[in-house]
């Protein structure tokens, strides 16, 4: 089981680690500076992503020898000249997902204003992944609150196969590659939203997919977020159900995957979608055990009245083991389960704004 | 030959002092304190080397007037002053 958690805020990258039984923060990294996306890989190196308002967005890398570092950053190449009609920029607004490739030294990037950005040498350089980016669809991509341009949030990459890759996109529907990323198609369907037009609301394209969540040891069961409710998909995310029997509410921005269980998943229902609190002010995960047919609430050690916490799409984690779980608070506050969710500690701090919760892998 | 003096909020990342460089154009001269520092480049142009949008350039008091392609000319006893700009919160 994982022994250490990176918790990536709007001031700094904090470092929880397990100490005879109790979590504590052990170490703070790039205090004042938002903290986007962060990677932590099992021969202890971690990828932090900062988001600094005024100088951009900056990679650091700190080694398994403990030195901290600033690595390349993705950038976009010249845009064309005859290009002036493209609605997004190319220049990198954030960096909002971090992915090992499954092949030394490969790592992904996802970005706004939808760029997908690949490594083979640890960070050390960048290459957009031109496919993607010039395809014609990607200029019907649409941006999301926050962030006014389209983002990669989800990267899946299959275990069996690193050239087998998924991709969420708000808002943009799911793409999937089979080569490695020379090229993509489109393959979400099921899925509806109610913030289009009605001849709008099945198109794949048009699906803000929140967050995507994939068993690693049975990776064609997909779960999704999505803004208007909750999906699985067991055909790799080509085909989706709706899974309406969560509670208590079905918007939310998380989901986590059982790492062997394809039919265990948590999620983090809050009010939808003008309010954006927790429903009745409880704080509450959703746990299904058979595949979203039911789920169980689960409250033990969460805050039951006056919690006005939402958790962000990246901020709920679960560990190898499946028994460990953290999530984070846009209030700072961090919930931490060791028995598969059925009861929650909250760590005694108050924390930033959490955007990223992530557990390191068990050092190999 | 103009000088750039770069807001000391940088230190907290990266070196970047002051400089006196070469460069007819505000272009010019940023290029030429990047020759010696290229990181610091990110830190100030976008991707499409433009002004980043929460960054301040001012010459002599003035504020840059093509934040795209950086064409303010710049004279050998001009004050180039680049801060964080107070939109960027």
């Amino acid at each position: 089981m994982s022994e250490r958690l990176h918790i990536g805020t709007r001031k700094g990258l904090f470092e929880i680690a397990r100490r005879e039984g109790a979590w504590e923060i052990v170490d703070a990294h790039f205090l004042g500076d938002p903290v986007s996306a962060v990677l932590a890989e099992a021969d202890g190196s971690v990828t932090a992503a900062l988001d600094l308002g005024h100088f951009g967005s900056k990679l650091w890398r700190r080694d398994s020898e403990g030195v901290w570092r600033e690595i390349a950053v993705p950038a976009f190449p010249p845009k064309p000249e005859d290009d002036a009609d493209d609605p997004h920029p190319w220049s990198l607004v954030k960096i909002w997902a971090l992915e090992p490739g499954g092949i030394a030294g490969r790592l992904w990037a996802g970005t706004m204003p939808g760029g997908l950005f690949r490594s083979d040498d640890g960070g050390a350089s960048w290459a957009l992944n031109e496919p993607l980016w010039l395809m014609p669809e990607r200029r019907q991509w649409m941006g999301v609150a926050g962030g006014e341009e389209p983002g990669i949030n989800s990267i899946l990459v299959d275990p069996r196969n690193p050239a087998d890759i998924r991709i969420g996109v708000s808002i943009a529907g799911l793409w999937a590659s089979t080569d490695a990323g020379a090229s993509w198609r489109i393959i979400n369907h099921g899925m509806y939203n109610e913030y289009m037009p009605p001849e709008q609301s099945g198109d794949p394209i048009a699906q803000d997919i929140h967050r995507l969540a994939h068993c690693p040891a049975h990776p064609d069961i997909v779960w999704c977020q999505h803004h208007n409710g909750v999906f699985r998909s067991a055909d790799g995310g080509a085909s989706w159900h709706e899974l309406t029997a969560i509670r208590p509410a079905k918007f939310g921005f998380a989901v986590a995957a059982h790492p062997r269980d394809p039919d265990t998943a948590w999620f983090v229902p809050a009010t939808k979608d003008e309010r954006r609190i927790p429903v009745d002010a409880k704080i509450v995960v959703a746990r299904t055990r058979d595949g979203g047919r039911s789920f169980t609430a689960l409250t033990r050690g969460l805050p039951q009245r006056h919690a006005y916490d939402l958790v962000w799409r990246h901020a709920l984690a679960v560990d190898e083991s499946g028994e460990r779980l953290a999530f984070g608070s846009t209030s700072g506050g961090l919930w931490i389960s060791e028995d598969g969710g059925d009861s929650w500690t909250m760590l005694d701090a108050r924390l930033p704004p959490i955007a990223v919760v992530r557990f390191a892998p068990v050092p190999r | 030959m103009p000088t750039i003096i770069f807001t000391r909020q940088l230190e907290r990342f990266l070196v970047a002092p002051c400089a006196t460089v070469e460069g007819a154009t505000l272009c010019e001269a940023l290029v030429a304190v990047f020759a010696s520092h290229p990181t610091l480049r990110g830190y100030v142009l976008d991707d499409q080397g433009a002004l980043r949008r929460h960054v301040a350039v001012y010459i002599n008091g003035r504020p840059a007037r093509d934040r795209a392609r950086l064409g303010d000319p710049v004279g050998p006893d001009d004050e180039i002053h680049v801060f964080q700009a107070l939109s960027g919160g």
